[in-house]
């Protein structure tokens, strides 16, 4: 499969679809996390300074656990997102979709030493590229994937018309076909939305905005309106 | 049934479970209104959803709808089969039963590990005795003198009391250094295990180094009585990261019966509960080192008595607690 989708079964029996997070955008997060661990540092660092040698044991405790656990802390009570993760929009989920727990956290954490190696994640990027589901070699061990974290749509919003009963009769998948269509039209431009629907124009024996006028009112019956 | 009063049947009942995945994951809902589902059985509700979600898809209903029940459901999936958290129990179980035990059940490693340590650093303390130049090949000459003036009996600064906020600078010293090395040493088993060779063997190399010259030269005395104590912990604990690193390397190398991925998530499992082990050894010993190894106020011999009884704890530690448990 070219696609990056994975599916899991649920003990239900359903197939559950997870969108897989690849190396870039994963880059991303990390930098995003750097900069953050940076701008601590440097706060701390002058905070600290103030108390002197104590103050300054205290940073050393300090960097140590951010430079290991910022990652832990955050996936486990942020639902598996760093900031710099939620704010590309992924997360860290088990292989079966379930959420990240200590252990496998800490794992996948303490193994990112390596994937660093030799420099800016070389180790990490081969195995990720070598991998179908994007895994470092700490993911590997832990056993987790990172997948896109989907904002919840709508259920469907297809705009409302007159439903028209299709001059020809579809099979379930050119029905289904023309209610995509409807519920992407909104994602185009006039010009290709007039495009794709001029294809099927001895079905409407209409061009351009009627055309696209008729699919949508296709689809509304479709849907069930009527 | 069609897709629209599909959605218009079902939809209540999605979006009150949607109020009660964002209650749960703290989320402010859009809907405010007192969730009804505390009184709602949620695994009920849940497998309403696969059900749907099935339905939508065997239906081929629109993406859109099958997205966003899939979405929902992946949702509930986490909530529901989330995994429990360990507790105070589990922690008292650990140190108690599962850590000892653990150490004793892979004690092939365990040895494994301890000769890759302790063969260069007694190795080269004592060709040390025979050929002093050597150190010079191990460490850069500044490197060396820096540790010969910290341990110079002529020195003042022993036998004098260093302040207690040096102390702490000193124990968040050790924290981010020891801890992170036992860290690196462990995480070196992904590559095949050569990573936690080399970190065991290095580190045995470098501290047999400085221990021979520092006994060579004759500063035996302030040098053995200072790291005898805290070394009981942080030299075992580098000893069982390597343990663990190895674990990982040899799932790697030689998997069995298993798929290589398969065997590496049981060995990271294992190894982890290792590193758990290491942590707490590493703090206790930064803590040794910190606020007991380097009080100049204490006789040498008080010190060399209290390391031999810390060596013992380790040992009998390792050898003996949770053995009556595991029967």
């Amino acid at each position: 499969m070219l696609d990056t989708r994975r599916s899991i079964e649920t003990p239900e029996g359903v197939e559950l679809g997870l969108r897989l997070a690849g190396p870039v955008v994963r880059g991303y997060a990390w930098m995003i996390d750097l900069l953050i661990r940076f701008a601590v540092y440097i706060a701390l660092g002058t905070v600290l300074n103030i108390f002197g040698n104590f103050g300054q044991g205290l940073y050393f405790i300090a960097v140590f656990l951010m430079e290991w656990f910022y990652p832990v802390v955050f996936e486990l009570y942020n639902q598996g997102a760093t900031p710099g993760k939620r704010s590309m929009g992924i997360k860290v989920v088990h292989d079966d979709g379930t959420e990240v727990t200590l252990q496998s956290s800490l794992l996948r954490n303490l193994l990112r030493s390596v994937d660093f190696l030799p420099f800016l994640y070389g180790v990490g990027l081969i195995s990720m590229l070598f991998n179908r589901d994007f895994k470092r070699l700490g993911d590997i061990t832990a056993g987790t994937i990172v997948v896109y974290q989907d904002k919840l749509a709508e259920a469907s919003d297809i705009v409302k018309m007159a439903p028209l009963t299709p001059p020809i009769s579809l099979t379930p998948l050119e029905q289904k076909a023309m209610i995509q269509y409807a519920e992407r039209v909104k994602l185009f431009t006039p010009q290709r939305s007039s495009e794709l629907a001029n294809i099927l124009e001895e079905v409407t024996q209409e061009k351009d905005e009627k055309a696209v006028n008729s699919l949508l009112q296709y689809a509304n019956w479709m849907m069930g309106r009527r | 049934m069609n897709q629209d009063s599909f959605t218009e049947k079902y939809q209540p009942q999605w979006k009150e479970f949607e109020r009660w995945l964002d209650s749960k994951d703290r989320e402010i809902p859009k809907d405010r209104r007192p969730l009804s589902s505390d009184s709602v059985d949620i695994p009920h509700m849940y497998r309403q959803l696969c059900h749907h979600l099935s339905l939508a898809q065997s239906r081929n209903y629109s993406a859109q709808l099958i997205e966003y029940l899939n979405q929902l459901t992946l949702r509930g999936h986490q909530h529901l089969y989330r995994a429990k958290s360990n507790t105070l129990s589990g922690f008292i179980n650990f140190v108690f039963y599962e850590f000892p035990s653990l150490i004793r059940k892979e004690w092939r490693l365990f040895w494994l590990a301890t000769l890759l340590f302790y063969g260069p650093l007694f190795g080269i303390g004592f060709a040390i005795q025979e050929n002093p130049e050597l150190v010079y090949s191990i460490m850069p000459p500044e490197q060396v003198s820096e540790f010969r003036s910290m341990y110079d009996p002529e020195a003042k600064h022993i036998g004098t009391e260093r302040a207690s906020d040096d102390d702490f600078y000193m124990f968040g010293f050790y924290i981010y250094n020891n801890i992170s090395v036992g860290f690196r040493t462990f995480a070196g088993g992904m590559l095949f295990g050569l990573g936690s060779i080399f970190f065991l063997v290095y580190n045995g190399l470098a501290i047999g180094a400085v221990a021979g010259h520092l006994i060579q030269i004759g500063y035996s005395e302030t040098f053995l009585s200072f790291v005898i104590g805290h070394g009981s912990f942080e030299l075992t604990a580098i000893i069982i990261a390597g343990m663990a690193g190895l674990k990982l390397g040899f799932a790697m190398i030689r998997p069995g019966l298993l798929s290589r991925s398969e065997a590496l998530k049981r060995a990271g499992k294992v190894s982890l509960k290792m590193v758990y082990g290491v942590i707490l050894m590493l703090v206790i010993a930064a803590f040794l080192e910190a606020f007991w190894s380097s009080k100049g106020s204490i006789s040498p011999s008080i010190k060399y008595y209290v390391g031999f009884f810390l060596w013992g704890f380790v040992g009998f530690y390792l050898l003996f607690i949770g053995r009556r448990r595991a029967d």
